[in-house]
């Protein structure tokens, strides 16, 4: 007999909500420190954080926010069998994630332009506080920079299968997953915007 | 849909749109909030619209509204480990 190869959508799914989980740990770490550092060094970080482009922040939070509407919506599609939709809610939702990563070029250009980056003249002889803030923004930045670089990736990948067919209305716990790997992407900046751009 | 692993809940467009239009809110108000600085109760006021972003991306994008009691569990036990090793290391920081 011919068996169907064996497919575990809970176990799948579980799987990625553990590697999630562990995600989450280690951006709570860079948080952590963050919250440290803002009670050790509060006046600085107020100074430092006033050099921030809220603008910056506040369209990269809409252009996240919105990607995840389309991930999510693609998930929705798959399941009604709409292959189109998929790959044209993926497609905009890879766009949205290129579309923030050069405002973020743009973003730390500006900023780099300014003396600003980890080591620079300007923060070295600056008070220690502001320091410890900017390369505090630049690592968990960076590092969230990294994951919206792989979600897109990832989300890519999926849509090559979507296209080819091994991705469908009957299998698609991989389009899911990827989708919930971009939602925490999108999760982590829902925190990172109001600390780094907001409340100082 | 009659095989018990494939049995999925299917989240409407409609709905979506309106966590989205949520989210877009809670994101304006929290913006705002920054603006008319309200002294340190604007911290804790931009956490908690955070968090009730973070809570409608986890029910709704991210289908936990619609997940069995495992996946929810996990979620608390994560939630709780985190809420454990901040609070933790405040008790020290600021008591130091």
């Amino acid at each position: 007999m011919n068996h169907a190869p064996h497919k575990d959508y809970g176990g799948a799914k579980l799987g990625m909500w553990l590697f999630l989980f562990t995600e989450l740990l280690l951006f709570s770490g860079l948080f952590l420190l963050y919250a440290t550092y803002l009670s050790r060094y509060p006046r600085e970080f107020t100074a430092a954080g006033r050099d921030m482009h809220v603008g910056f922040g506040t369209l990269n939070t809409v252009i996240l926010i919105t990607s995840s509407l389309l991930a999510a919506m693609a998930v929705t599609a798959i399941q009604r069998n709409e292959r189109r939709n998929v790959l044209l809610l993926l497609g905009g939702t890879i766009l949205c994630a290129v579309t923030f990563l050069c405002n973020k070029y743009l973003e730390w250009s500006a900023e780099i332009g300014n003396g600003i980056y980890p080591g620079s003249p300007r923060l070295a002889n600056g008070p220690p506080g502001e320091s410890v803030f900017y390369s505090l923004y630049y690592i968990t930045v960076g590092l969230h920079g990294l994951h919206v670089l792989v979600g897109a990736t990832l989300l890519a990948v999926v849509a090559v299968r979507v296209k080819r067919g091994t991705v469908h209305a009957g299998d698609f716990v991989l389009l899911e997953n990827g989708a919930l790997y971009w939602h925490l992407v999108d999760l982590i900046w829902i925190f990172i915007f109001p600390l780094y751009y907001l409340i100082l | 849909m009659t095989h018990e692993t494939t049995a999925h809940h299917i989240v409407s467009y409609k709905k979506l749109v309106m966590v989205w239009l949520g989210l877009l809110s809670l994101t304006g108000l929290t913006v705002w909030v920054a603006h008319h600085n309200v002294g340190i109760g604007h911290v804790w006021g931009s956490l908690a619209i955070a968090c009730i972003k973070s809570g409608l991306v986890i029910a709704f994008f991210m289908h936990m509204k619609y997940e069995g009691r495992l996946l929810r569990w996990f979620l608390l036990l994560a939630l709780a480990i985190v809420a454990i090793f901040i609070g933790f290391t405040f008790f020290d920081v600021l008591y130091r």
